[in-house]
């Protein structure tokens, strides 16, 4: 008994001791310096293995910069926390690629240098797509590719139904081809209205379609807008599972091939090819007509303030090759986003004409946090989006919601 | 699997009352160690619980008593605001339905993980053929990451595809807006949570049934009493400790509970399944502009709840322990 209590005991000093050496292992390595090589790229795109070949443009243009790059793929929600936590601990990356409505909250903390202090050009840029980087005549970051939202059809089930997606031009047309839709026997329309972000982000075509402005949610066009999304669920012409679906969860349920019309992005281009059924899209229509501006959607390359602003020359030369002409039609061309020149946009629309509806509801689109709104956009959103969910679910009328919202976001 | 073994052989070796502490104190050896050696033994464990639990809860309380803005959290320099948000939290709207619902979800997922791990913890008392695969199946739950679970059953419950409505449609029932109606959301939240408890409740009770003399039953039986009195007479009665443990344990667990509503439902819609644990989350890192201040707020009030809960079960031991 004795002997075994014994041995028990030397193997938890062991134990111990290994423990206490690795730990002071791990910290030892974690706190020397990053060697002046290696400059830290952080973006979005967990996808992209170190295989892919936008790792392999990145350590190209860490190449003509003389330097070696050293990449971090992040989840894109985690990405905000992450890099205010270490704007706050002074580790921040050299270069830091962020979705556009994050961008106002960074420049917000001090986290990121204007063009001013790095002298990145972004001229060439679009302007409405340069808008979500702007806040008080700064400019923050530069944008890497552009996508946005369009209604996507099933030809088969529009054909079958009598319905001619060209004659869908305004809301009376659109809500016309899904009662047809409906008296087939299927199903209207699915997008996603779920309590977070992406739930404003694809009612902002419907809200801004009708002409609201987003710092007046109650007025009557706005509560129109709503009222064409609770209709539609109380006739059936789209799922009541819309309140919870996320972007991704609508769009399976578009390609179970039930549904005539889905609200989605350019991002799944490449998903619509797998589609068993011929799809097609359009842009989402205005109340009145013509195309509704939608949310611009996409990424910002930006260069987070360092203790050491001798590294900014390296990260301008690096910032301005990912975001060359030629460099943004492969990099565009990958993630299947709209380059956010003008140039490179014609080449893209010629090289595949399908993106030519595309580009053009990219050039109609409008920044979230555009028109000075910056960080007061966050709170608007989520009162937006909380009006959207109570309408739907049947909590309160439109016009309650909205009523709601209007006074949260202003209160608070 | 460990921490239930443990339990069951501490329960056996104090006959019943459950406890703790471990077995006592080996007998002392003749040559007393140098005082060095204690400190330098005990050295890496307070470390550890300074750098990993006493240096984030006191910065937690920290965040909440300052008003932070993204500003001031990288900058530094956020003004102290004594309870600002401890008051900001308590007057928001939110407020009150949410702590209904945290204590509405806590006390029905509790509940109803206690009963049917209890019933089935009995069940396989019996020893029946197959009983072992069978609570080995029922396990499983257990085992499955979180996420599957949650993400499991939000399909099922999804109010045009999912398989309990095409179940209650065959029933010739009218579909169930389950997650997307402010009347359900929150029962199914608890539902899924129940399916997810019932395991640990099923073994930490089962060991502890193991514990329970088997003479006691024969005795029992020899008197007349039926299948009820053993239950109520016996059973019951001598589970209670582990069933105190068990309760307590899963408050803890309940209380704190996100990742499965926030899967299902993210607290939704318009906050009718949201927790404690939820809104904390959407104040903290669920927007685009984060509030740190009241979001931490949320979070001491939960730990908080929790303390109190283990002082509660601690009185309660006490006072059995004295009579």
């Amino acid at each position: 008994m004795t002997g075994l209590n014994r041995r028990r005991r030397l193997a938890a000093v062991a134990v111990i001791a290994l423990a206490a050496v690795t730990g002071s292992a791990c910290s030892s390595s974690t706190d020397g310096p990053s060697d002046g090589g290696a400059y830290l790229v952080w973006d979005p795109y967990p996808q992209f293995a170190d295989d892919s070949e936008w790792v392999a443009l990145l350590k190209k243009c860490g190449t003509s910069a003389g330097v070696t790059v050293e990449r971090t793929g992040y989840d894109t929600t985690d990405l905000t926390n992450k890099a205010l936590l270490a704007a706050q601990q002074g580790n921040s990356p050299d270069v830091l690629i962020v979705d556009n409505p994050v961008i106002s909250t960074l420049a917000e903390a001090g986290a990121l240098t204007t063009t001013d202090d790095n002298k990145l050009d972004v001229s060439a840029m679009e302007k409405n797509l340069l808008g979500a980087g702007q806040s008080d005549g700064k400019t923050y970051g530069v944008p890497i590719g552009a996508n946005t939202l369009a209604l996507y059809y099933n030809k088969d089930l529009l054909t079958a139904a009598g319905v001619d997606p060209a004659t869908v031009t305004d809301w009376t047309s659109l809500t016309a081809a899904l009662t047809k839709v409906k008296a087939k026997g299927k199903k209207g329309i699915t997008f996603s209205a779920i309590g977070t972000e992406e739930g404003s982000f694809q009612f902002l075509p419907w809200f801004w379609g009708s002409g609201a402005q987003l710092t007046s949610l109650d007025s009557p066009q706005a509560v129109s807008a709503l009222t064409l999304w609770t209709d539609w669920l109380k006739q059936g012409h789209a799922p009541n599972s819309v309140i919870n679906n996320t972007q991704t969860t609508s769009w399976q349920e578009f390609a179970t091939g039930d549904y005539a019309f889905a609200e989605n992005g350019t991002w799944q281009l490449a998903n619509a090819e797998k589609l068993p059924f011929a799809y097609g899209t359009i842009p989402v229509p205005a109340s009145a007509g013509g195309p509704a501006p939608a949310p611009t959607g996409g990424e910002f390359v930006s260069i987070p303030v360092q203790k050491n602003t001798g590294r900014y020359q390296t990260s301008q030369q690096l910032v301005a090759c990912l975001t060359n002409a030629d460099n943004l039609l492969t990099t565009d061309t990958t993630l299947s986003y709209v380059a956010p020149v003008a140039a490179v946009q014609e080449r893209q629309a010629t090289a595949d004409p399908k993106l030519k509806v595309w580009v053009e509801a990219v050039r109609a689109a409008k920044g979230r946090t555009g028109d000075n709104l910056g960080t007061k956009y966050p709170k608007i959103s989520e009162s937006l989006w909380t009006a959207v969910q109570a309408a739907l679910s049947g909590g309160k009328s439109p016009q309650e919601a909205l009523t709601a919202a209007q006074t949260a976001a202003s209160t608070r | 699997m460990r921490a239930t073994t443990e339990t069951s052989t501490a329960v056996r070796d104090q006959g019943g009352a459950a406890s703790t502490a471990p077995p006592g104190p080996p007998p002392s050896r003749a040559r007393r160690p140098n005082r060095w050696w204690a400190w330098g033994f005990l050295a890496p464990v307070t470390i550890y619980l300074a750098a990993f639990y006493a240096y984030p809860l006191y910065r937690n309380v920290e965040l909440s008593l300052r008003e932070y803005t993204v500003r001031s959290f990288v900058q530094g320099g956020a003004p102290f605001a004594g309870l600002d948000n401890y008051r900001t939290v308590l007057t928001d709207p939110a407020f009150w339905p949410t702590l209904t619902h945290t204590v509405v979800f806590t006390a029905a997922s509790l509940a109803f993980q206690f009963t049917i791990g209890m019933a089935l913890a009995l069940f396989f008392h019996q020893h029946f053929p197959l009983s072992r695969t069978l609570r080995a199946l029922i396990l499983v739950p257990w085992l499955l990451p979180l996420i599957v679970s949650a993400s499991t059953w939000s399909w099922l419950l999804n109010s045009d595809s999912g398989l309990v409505n095409a179940a209650l449609g065959v029933v010739g029932i009218d579909p169930v807006n389950w997650l997307t109606s402010p009347g359900w959301s929150l029962t199914s939240v608890v539902i899924a949570n129940v399916w997810i408890g019932i395991p640990f409740n099923l073994v930490v009770l089962y060991s502890g049934l193991q514990a329970i003399p088997a003479e006691m039953y024969e005795a029992s039986a020899l008197d007349g009493a039926t299948g009820w009195q053993r239950f109520w007479g016996i059973t019951f009665p001598l589970l209670r400790p582990v069933s105190a443990i068990t309760l307590l344990l899963g408050l803890i667990y309940t209380l704190k509970v996100f990742d499965i509503i926030w899967i299902m439902t993210r607290g939704g819609p318009t906050g009718s399944s949201a927790t404690l644990a939820t809104w904390s989350y959407r104040l903290g890192f669920g927007n685009l502009l984060p509030e740190f201040g009241p979001g931490a707020a949320i979070g001491n009030l939960l730990i908080v709840l929790a303390l109190i809960a283990g002082l509660v079960y601690i009185r309660i031991e006490r006072r059995q322990q004295l009579r």
